[in-house]
């Protein structure tokens, strides 16, 4: 079995892509890192497009991390999707936004491009693009998207969205049931696709990293911290110890809100309101106190290249202090009434089960992952400071089902009151912000060697890790920036943990996945 | 569960002192509502929401206004889930092109009198992602837009203080004499 390291080194290295190695590779090394991938001794973090390049970032079998990159003679390359699917909703996007054309892949319908943005592959390059303004538009999209058959006797379809019946983001659920059973789920997304990459290229950093916040609101920490260490990554630039300390708290303040909060609604889809109204009464005092903390209730925009926006005061660490300890008493009795209530466990237990061959072969992060048995957790591997000097454990369950997500998540609120008070009991002093314009690579956006920088970071965020990739050109503008959602390897297994159980039960699954639109549409 | 029912019977209430309503988005009103058929709304308001793009931020807040702290339901502000059961679309997003269509189909669904509240910094003109070949910038640009709630995302109490506005508004109409 190879190494990526390997791979890496049989391609021509990129000069400047830090903190992991990039390479540019012939077909052949990439057809090699596809059988790895296929025979499961590899897992794909993230598979995204230039005009001319696709690139791959891959996370081998001793959890070494690196990207390989493919220039596409005449915008096609051999299909990664076809012998790993995992890939395929990744290729089919870039399909769409670059009009890069995938070898092999079984599945050629447009993902994100639903037919109305009035241009054909938008961030398409040189005579692709001129050919694209020009294209007429698409036909209406739901009516010539083709969803995947399923035949037999007494099935029907049941459509559901882009529009659902809650506050909630829009996508549609094509059904297929037998009765009551569901045989086969179909997702069709992209309804949320605000074209975040082509607005982020040409940016400057500042611009970007709002951009980068918005990506998922429910994730806006996590999204920024990736950002911000993508590009300190490429810079070279040290982030101040305190900044370090501060965008950990947060982090950890994120994963608590949203985790309170949706156990609460993963038991309100299973009609126990009292469970909803109490956890959601504990995420409201998390938000006050991160809004407290640092002037914003979700933390928007505090976390930025270089630093935080915001220090922490006196009265801010009290906020925190006061609603760890609160969480600290009510929570266990909430876990109890979770645990003990019978005509809850009834819906939760054996429901939506998910494999744990499936959740390794789709790499799956977060809660879905662990639920099933994936032990990776980018706080410990590849890890970033200052977890590496924090106490934590990573929950692991087998089960699969919604009951495991939702311990695990359960695991998690706890760990992350541990972690939160751990960082408060050692916040370090100092100052929490360096200029990063004034880093002497990004004046120029040029490194000694006269290339342009690239950096690279993973993050974990409450819905498990978030891959953010970019390259920083002249002026210190983005030239271009990927990041990754772990909703693209999650919404898939939706799809098949829902399969065999009840169309009732969906929101009940579907809740305790509780995969991200607009981090996957972007 | 029956410590957790008895404790909530001895427990004092959450919910706190509401908001007044907001002056800007009052002024706002007055110019955008002043249309006939406004008296069936009686004392209540029911809220289709409705994400046309947003990246979820929006949306969280939203649904904070129904947690124990802010519990819309006392005002007779409550969300359904069917745009025909709606007298006010409340709006996020940029309005991504991929969603313009079902916007507007959900607006159709929706019964008069009916109010389009557009909620967030990109509701209002497409926020950060005005530009994009992908959006259309703002639900203005889609559907006739009665107030705009800014903010990014606005908290649960400026949301609070717009709808109040709104129920006030749309009630001084109702009162006041016909000729
Ligand atoms: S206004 Fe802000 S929070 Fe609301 S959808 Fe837009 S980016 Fe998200």
């Amino acid at each position: 079995m190879p190494a990526l390291t390997d791979l890496i080194e049989a391609g021509r290295p990129v000069e400047q892509h830090a903190p992991w190695r990039r390479a540019v590779v012939a077909p052949k090394i990439w057809n090699l890192a596809v059988e790895q991938l296929a025979a499961g001794h590899w897992s794909l973090l993230g598979l995204w497009a230039e005009p001319d390049t696709v690139h791959m970032a891959l996370l081998d079998a001793v959890r070494d991390i690196g990207v390989i990159s493919l220039k596409c003679a005449g915008g096609r390359y051999p299909s990664v999707g076809q012998r790993h699917p995992p890939a395929l909703r990744l290729e089919r996007a870039a399909a769409d936004l670059f009009g890069l054309l995938p070898q092999g892949l079984p599945d050629t319908r447009r993902w994100l491009d639903h037919g109305q943005w009035g241009v054909s592959h938008p961030l398409a390059a040189g005579a692709l693009a001129a050919e694209a303004s020009a294209a007429p538009a698409h036909a209406p999209a739901m009516a010539s998207y083709r969803f995947l058959p399923a035949e037999g006797e007494s099935l029907h379809q049941i459509p559901v969205g882009p529009v659902h019946a809650g506050i909630i983001e829009p996508g549609h659920f094509r059904f297929t049931a037998s009765g009551e059973i569901v045989v086969r789920l179909e997702e069709r997304l992209g309804y949320v696709h605000k074209g975040i990459e082509g607005l982020m290229a040409g940016s400057p950093v500042e611009r970007a990293a709002k951009l980068a916040g918005r990506t998922s609101g429910d994730s806006t920490v996590a999204y920024s911290l990736a950002f911000a260490r993508a590009v300190e990554a490429a810079l070279g630039v040290e982030v101040p110890l305190r900044a370090v300390w501060l965008r950990a708290l947060m982090a950890e303040l994120e994963r608590l809100a949203n985790h309170l909060g949706d156990i609460g609604a993963i038991c309100n889809d299973a009609a126990f309101v009292l469970m909803h109204a109490h956890c959601g009464v504990l995420r409201e005092r998390v938000l006050r106190a991160s809004d407290a903390a640092f002037g914003h209730r979700l933390m928007r925009d505090r976390i930025v290249p270089g630093g935080v926006a915001s220090d922490l005061s006196e009265e801010g660490t009290a906020a925190v202090r006061s609603v760890v300890t609160e969480i600290r008493q009510r929570f266990p009795h909430l876990v109890e009434l979770y645990d003990n209530t019978a005509s809850l466990q009834d819906r939760t237990v054996a429901t939506g089960r998910l494999k744990p061959a499936l959740v390794r072969q789709y790499a799956a992060g977060g809660y879905v992952g662990r639920a099933s048995g994936r032990e990776f957790d980018a706080r410990r591997s590849p890890g970033y400071p200052p977890y590496d000097e924090l106490a934590f454990d990573v929950p692991l369950l087998q089960e699969g089902d919604v009951n495991a997500r939702v311990w695990i998540r359960i695991r998690e609120v706890e760990q992350s009151l541990s972690l939160t008070e751990q960082i408060l009991q050692r916040l370090p002093g100092g100052p929490i912000r360096v200029d990063v314009a004034g880093a002497s690579v990004a004046q120029t956006g040029v490194t000694k060697t006269g290339g342009p920088c690239e950096g690279m970071a993973l993050v974990e965020g409450f819905r498990g890790d978030i891959l953010a990739w970019l390259r920083i050109g002249e002026g210190g503008m983005i030239e271009c920036c990927h990041l990754r959602d772990p909703s693209w390897f999650q919404w898939p297994l939706l799809e098949a943990a829902i399969e065999g159980n009840i169309v009732a039960d969906f929101p009940l699954c579907n809740k305790s996945f509780n995969c991200s639109y607009s981090g996957h549409d972007l | 569960m029956r410590k957790h029912l008895f404790e909530g019977l001895t427990r004092l209430p959450l919910t706190e002192r509401p908001p007044k309503a907001s002056q800007t988005a009052i002024d706002e009103l007055a110019r955008g509502l002043d249309g006939a058929a406004r008296k069936r709304l009686g004392r209540s308001l029911s809220i289709r929401a409705v994400d046309a793009g947003s990246c979820n931020g929006c949306e969280l807040e939203m649904h904070a206004l129904n947690n124990a702290f802010y519990d819309v339901e006392r005002f007779g502000i409550r969300f359904v889930a069917s745009p025909r059961h709606a007298d006010v679309l409340l709006v996020t997003g940029p309005v991504t092109k991929n969603m313009r269509e079902a916007l507007k189909w959900t607006y159709d669904a929706t019964p008069n009198p009916k109010w389009v509240v557009a909620l967030g910094d990109c509701g209002r003109n497409g926020g950060c992602f005005a530009g994009s070949y992908a959006v259309v910038g703002g639900v203005s640009e889609v559907l006739p837009v009665d107030l705009h709630i800014p903010g990014c995302p606005p908290s649960p109490i400026e949301i609070l203080k717009g709808l109040l506005a709104l129920l006030e508004r749309v009630n001084a109409k109702t009162a006041a004499p016909r000729g």
